[in-house]
């Protein structure tokens, strides 16, 4: 059974693989096993997962009846098959999206604004708040100075009240830039990444499976 | 039969001889074994039991809803020894008969933060110091019953700056509503999707709009689903088709009714169906292999990649770039950004992304509210150098007005659970 499943892996990844020469019948039969398969499986797992494990056990065993709201939304969901009920969908949905547009506000204020003027507001000669002033090196003191620059750069490239000409618009020129460096350096970062995804397959196919690699 | 009653015989005789010869010997062995069994016995043996804990006490945590109980303790005074491994917490609910382990900290801890406990329940602790030899008597708690808090005023900060920030907002709302004019920069990547849809319905080509992989609980999706309204209207206008991928079941009903109420406000109710939008699949990869294959078949004109994206966003923008598609890309993932910078035609970074609906409506509120925002950004940058100069200069002078105006400064941006 494991021979099966390690040479259906072998078929699968290369059907995918040779999507990278031209859209192909291999290609289209892997893409709708993936499919198919990981569509179900994603089934099974909600239904165990949240209609049983949360809502019936919360509901049944842990006499949490709050979740019964959760319950009538996903049915009212489903009122959408009707062909005159659909307009009742459109409560949950609204509700979703005003309700998580709401709760995520200050979480997304907290962590994106406040830490981040927080984690920017460093002493200019020194390694970090609290350490004596004067006690960094010059090339510590250069890149804070950067820090602060590139920030203040890039917050005027995101000011959308001015038009970007004269010196507000050289400064926004140089926020741009600034951002395009912290993109290169990220693209680097995350090829290098993806490059280990594409080695573990290379080492499934010729280690696990054709036994070339020890 | 005569060969097996000799070998009874012989066994009978060797049994005999070797316990004539260990019989005598034997009550001497077994004397020795009391005797040494006894001097052990004897030896004073070195136990270690530790002195407990004191001052032991279990307050609820504050501004909480009832789910944190702070346990804390004065260390035991052989906290210090080197036999000394540590305390166990133990936890007893209300109706409940015994003390339950609920976790154990090393030597020099003085605290243990039960993070599971229900409003309105009592509880009871017993905290034991323990070496590997011997237990402490264990010290037990008064019973405590923590409280659900419906505000957290350590947050004060997060409520004046949010009040500043929507203060703002709700302040150029009116200014626009009072029918004054608001400018707006012109951003690039909003600019091109008219004319990207115009190049789809000039090839007579479909368009592809791929909301992430996020469900409606991220922004970002509900910012990609904002601009498919403008997008689903324009395309009505243009009576071109619209395909739609999606890989969560709720972006699936919310885009259907977004497009639904698209095409009936361009007066084209009839020209919708449901196949616009299509689930295939919450497997990250399973979609985007779909995707990829969807792109090369129908090759679309254009293709919108707004919202949440992770590792798929290069392998969809490589795609698309290759059946030579007008690409819109716009995300707030940090991560993804620089892929579809390179593959792209046009991408709306991060806050571009959120200010589009403004953008593309016109609408006074939705551009005031831009203009609040931006209020936002330059008390941000105020606060920024403010902070720098503050940290720089609190060693330099001796000065309280400064220390006290470096704590407030920090205390304003710190979140403080």
């Amino acid at each position: 059974m494991e021979e099966i499943g390690l040479w259906l892996g072998a078929f699968f990844t290369l059907g995918i693989i040779s999507f990278l020469y031209k859209d192909n019948p291999w290609y289209k039969i892997s893409e709708s096993v993936f499919v198919g398969v990981s569509a179900g499986y994603w089934f099974i797992v909600s239904f165990w997962d949240n209609l049983y494990g949360k809502l019936f056990v919360g509901v049944f065993e842990n006499q949490d009846y709050i979740l019964l709201v959760g319950g009538v939304f996903g049915v009212m969901m489903l009122l959408r098959l009707l062909p005159k009920g659909g307009w009742i969908s459109r409560w949950p949905l609204a509700f979703i999206v005003g309700a998580i547009s709401g709760f995520y506000l200050m979480n997304y204020f907290s962590s994106n604004v406040m830490k981040q003027v927080y984690s920017t507001m460093l002493p200019l000669f020194s390694n970090e708040f609290g350490e004596p002033v004067f006690s960094a090196s010059v090339a510590d003191s250069v890149g804070t100075i950067m820090v602060a620059v590139g920030t203040f750069a890039g917050l005027i490239y995101f000011f959308f009240s001015k038009e970007h000409k004269g010196v507000f618009g050289g400064a926004a020129k140089f926020g741009i830039w600034v951002i395009m460096v912290t993109f290169g350096a990220s693209f680097g970062y995350t090829v290098m990444s993806r490059m280990s995804l594409l080695i573990g397959r290379m080492y499934f196919i010729f280690g696990e499976w054709l036994k070339l690699i020890e | 039969m005569i060969d097996s009653e000799n070998s009874n015989k012989s066994a009978i005789f060797f049994v005999s001889i070797i316990l004539s010869v260990f019989l005598p010997v034997l009550p001497a062995i077994s004397q020795e074994a009391v005797d040494s069994a006894d001097s052990s016995a004897g030896d004073p043996v070195a136990v270690f039991v530790p002195e407990p804990p004191r001052n032991v006490t279990a307050v609820d945590h504050n501004y909480d809803r009832g789910e944190n109980v702070d346990v804390s303790w004065d260390l035991s005074v052989d906290d210090t020894s080197a036999m000394f491994l540590g305390y166990d917490v133990y936890r007893r609910a209300e109706g409940e008969g015994e003390f339950k382990l609920i976790g154990t900290v090393p030597a020099g801890v003085d605290t243990l933060q039960d993070r599971s406990t229900k409003a309105d329940t009592g509880y009871v602790y017993k905290v034991v110091a323990r070496t590997a030899q011997g237990e402490a008597p264990p010290v037990i708690t008064e019973r405590v019953v923590p409280d659900l808090e419906m505000v957290n005023f350590k947050l004060w900060n997060v409520f004046l700056i949010g009040l500043f920030v929507s203060g703002a907002v709700i302040f150029f709302i009116s200014h626009a509503k009072r029918g004054k004019k608001l400018f707006i920069r012109k951003i690039a990547g909003l600019e091109a999707i008219d004319d990207a849809i115009g190049r789809a319905t000039e090839m007579g080509r479909s368009i592809l709009f791929i909301p992430g992989i996020n469900d409606m609980d991220d922004v970002q999706t509900i910012a990609g689903i904002t601009i498919l309204g403008r997008v689903a209207r324009v395309v009505a206008d243009y009576e071109i088709s619209i395909n739609m991928p999606v890989a969560r079941s709720i972006v699936l009903a919310t885009a259907r009714e977004t497009i639904k109420e698209a095409y009936a406000s361009a007066g084209r109710p009839d020209s919708y169906n449901d196949d616009m939008v299509r689930y295939i699949t919450d497997e990250q990869f399973g979609y985007v292999a779909a995707v990829d294959g969807i792109m090369v078949r129908d090759k679309p004109a254009t293709c919108f990649y707004l919202g949440a994206f992770f590792a798929e966003s290069l392998i969809l923008a490589e795609t698309g770039n290759s059946i030579g598609a007008i690409q819109i890309a716009g995300t707030a993932m940090p991560a993804q950004l620089p892929f579809f910078v390179a593959a792209c035609d046009f991408t709306l970074i991060g806050e571009e992304l959120f200010a589009a609906s403004a953008y593309l409506s016109n609408e006074p509120r939705q551009l005031g509210s831009l203009k609040g925002q931006d209020v936002g950004k330059l008390a941000a940058m105020v606060a920024i150098a403010l902070g720098m100069l503050g940290t720089t200069f609190v060693e330099i002078w001796d000065s309280s007005f400064v220390d006290d105006f470096n704590w407030f400064i920090h205390r304003l941006f710190s979140i403080v659970s």
